[in-house]
């Protein structure tokens, strides 16, 4: 579904991704794990165009996409959960979710989902008139997640959604992430929970300094002695 | 007299305010100070001149089509002298805007000559209403209804289409607005050509008012909208207008009060004050960052 070959991406001086491969096939949920820094969210920034490779290039469901620019990225059917949440945080629940439908023209199709929205996060609908900004930690994630829903995707890319969550809603934020990819979409997931990330994911990436360093099922990962070291804690 | 200067200021006021709006919008959404949106009013003002001079226009068929026209120029001057210039750093783009503002102001200069122009006589018909001890104008209470109707336009746009929320998205947040599926240049764009339509209908209704068009026109009523918009917290929508209303009421009554040769300082007077005080304004929110 989504080849990502050989990118190379550079911030002025810093070269954050080296020549980055991996690939994503329909209804996987793939883990992307790495420490701090490590270029994970620049990956899903060059995935969704918000970020520019030097080299490389990037197919979705072969269509060329690498040069595209990012509004025309999210048409193709690629939304993304971005890290820190990023709710519009002077709009309302309801207009951050309208938002994220915005590419689409389907006006019922964007209702079903509304209701499908408000199904899945009755915290959402509770709150649907309200700023996002007055929300909780754990309620905008759901917003973010709401929001990418809306445009229907067909690859979702979510940045460390568990990221500074409680235990408790950090489970629940994983079993909707599971209970999204069984009705159909396709997700790369970026955590620092790698224990979390591995115990959902089909498969895994290991990201170190720009560079993947292993890649393979996530449980055969989950036993590999030196990931359990350095993400695993133990 | 109260009563009267207050009528005065505040149509003033109102003029200052769609002046306003336009920097506040293009500075909500891209941080840049246009310094040339003061120029931008001023050809809008142009435009509306000639259309009743020169082509025997109705004022306010001459008004939309100087909106439309400023609308465009607009529209070319963000495209020409600050796309190029976006990933740039903010005094590029800053200069850029002032080298367009000369630019303007010098060809109107060119074309125009120096001399202020006026319009012709029953251009619109002017009569004085009594309200108590005071009178309002009709060319008073046109500028005042016009001004709401732009003013509460904006709002239904801001508030209400598909679009205004792409802008208060995009302003709010430039790239998780493109992640929406949100054409950020093409809002940045829109957002040009609509703060600049604004201006054009105060440039229109400045030059009647005042019954004077004139090449550098732009330069003080771009300052003291830029001091209204700052007023009221720059990136503030009811700010600038709330600005606006602010600064025109002030001008007045210090004239009235006998400060009439420091008029135009009153302006900066405010400007400076506000930005040692409270530099986010009247209603001002915290700033993101640039496009
Ligand atoms: N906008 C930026 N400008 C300069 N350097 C950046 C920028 N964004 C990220 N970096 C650098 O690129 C590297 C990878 O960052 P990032 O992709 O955010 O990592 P991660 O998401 O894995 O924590 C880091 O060294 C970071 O400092
Ligand atoms: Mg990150």
């Amino acid at each position: 579904m989504l080849k990502v070959e050989n990118i190379s991406v550079n911030y002025g001086a810093i070269n954050a991704l080296k020549d980055v491969s991996c690939h994503i096939e329909e209804g996987e949920i793939v883990a992307l794990i790495g420490a701090n820094g490590a270029g994970k969210t620049t990956i899903l920034n060059t995935i969704s165009s918000l970020v520019q490779a030097a080299s490389g290039r990037i197919v979705f469901n072969g269509c060329d996409i690498t040069k595209m620019p990012p509004h025309d990225v999210v048409k193709m059917g690629i939304s993304q959960v971005p890290e820190g949440r990023r709710v519009f945080p002077e709009m309302s629940v309801m207009e951050n979710l309208e938002l994220g439908a915005y590419a689409r023209s389907d006006r019922e199709g964007v209702r079903e989902d509304m209701t499908s929205v408000f199904k899945r996060f009755p915290r959402l609908e509770e709150r649907k008139k309200q700023y996002a900004k007055t929300l909780s930690g754990g309620e905008q994630q759901m917003l973010a997640m709401g929001r990418a829903l809306m445009a229907r995707p067909k690859l979702m890319l979510m940045d460390e959604p568990s990221m500074g969550l409680a235990p408790i809603l950090v489970e629940e934020i994983f079993n909707i992430i599971t209970e999204i990819n069984q009705t159909g979409t396709t997700i790369l997931l970026v955590e620092q929970n790698a224990h979390m990330a591995l115990s959902i994911a089909h498969r895994a990436y290991v990201l170190e300094t720009g560079e993947i360093v292993l890649h393979g099922d996530a449980d055969e990962l989950a036993a590999n002695p030196e990931v359990r070291k350095a993400y695993l804690g133990e | 007299m109260f009563l009267q200067q207050l009528i005065n200021g505040i149509t003033l006021g109102a003029v200052y305010g769609l002046i306003a709006l336009g920097y506040t919008m293009v500075y909500g959404i891209i941080l840049l100070i246009n310094f040339a949106h003061g120029e931008i009013f001023m050809a809008g003002a142009f435009v509306g001149l000639m259309m009743v001079t020169v082509f025997k226009m109705n004022i306010f068929l001459a008004l939309i089509l100087a909106m439309a026209f400023c609308m465009v120029l607009g529209v070319v001057v963000e495209r020409v002298a600050y796309r190029p210039l976006r990933n740039s750093s903010r005094l590029s783009a800053l200069i850029s805007a002032i080298g367009v503002s000369i630019f303007l102001s010098t060809l109107a200069l060119l074309i125009f000559g120096a001399n202020a122009q006026g319009y012709p006589a029953q251009t619109f018909p002017v009569s004085q209403i009594h309200i108590g001890p005071a009178e309002i104008s009709t060319l008073q209470l046109l500028i005042l209804g016009l001004s709401a109707v732009l003013m509460i336009g904006l709002e239904l746009i801001v508030h209400k289409t598909k679009i205004g929320k792409a802008m208060r998205a995009t302003s709010q947040d430039y790239q998780t607005a493109a992640l929406m599926g949100i054409n950020v240049n093409r809002v940045i764009s829109f957002t040009f050509g609509l703060g600049s339509s604004l201006a054009a209908a105060g440039g229109v209704l400045v030059g009647l008012y005042f019954n004077a068009v004139s090449w550098n026109m732009g330069l003080m009523a771009g300052l003291k909208a830029f001091a209204a918009a700052v007023l009221g917290g720059i990136g503030s929508i009811p700010g600038a207008m709330l600005g606006g209303l602010f600064l025109g009421i002030f001008e007045i009554m210090g004239v009235a009060a006998g400060l009439s040769s420091y008029r135009d300082a009153i302006a900066f007077a405010i400007l400076v004050l506000v930005l040692l005080i409270k530099p986010t304004g009247l209603m001002g929110r915290k700033i993101q960052k640039k496009v």
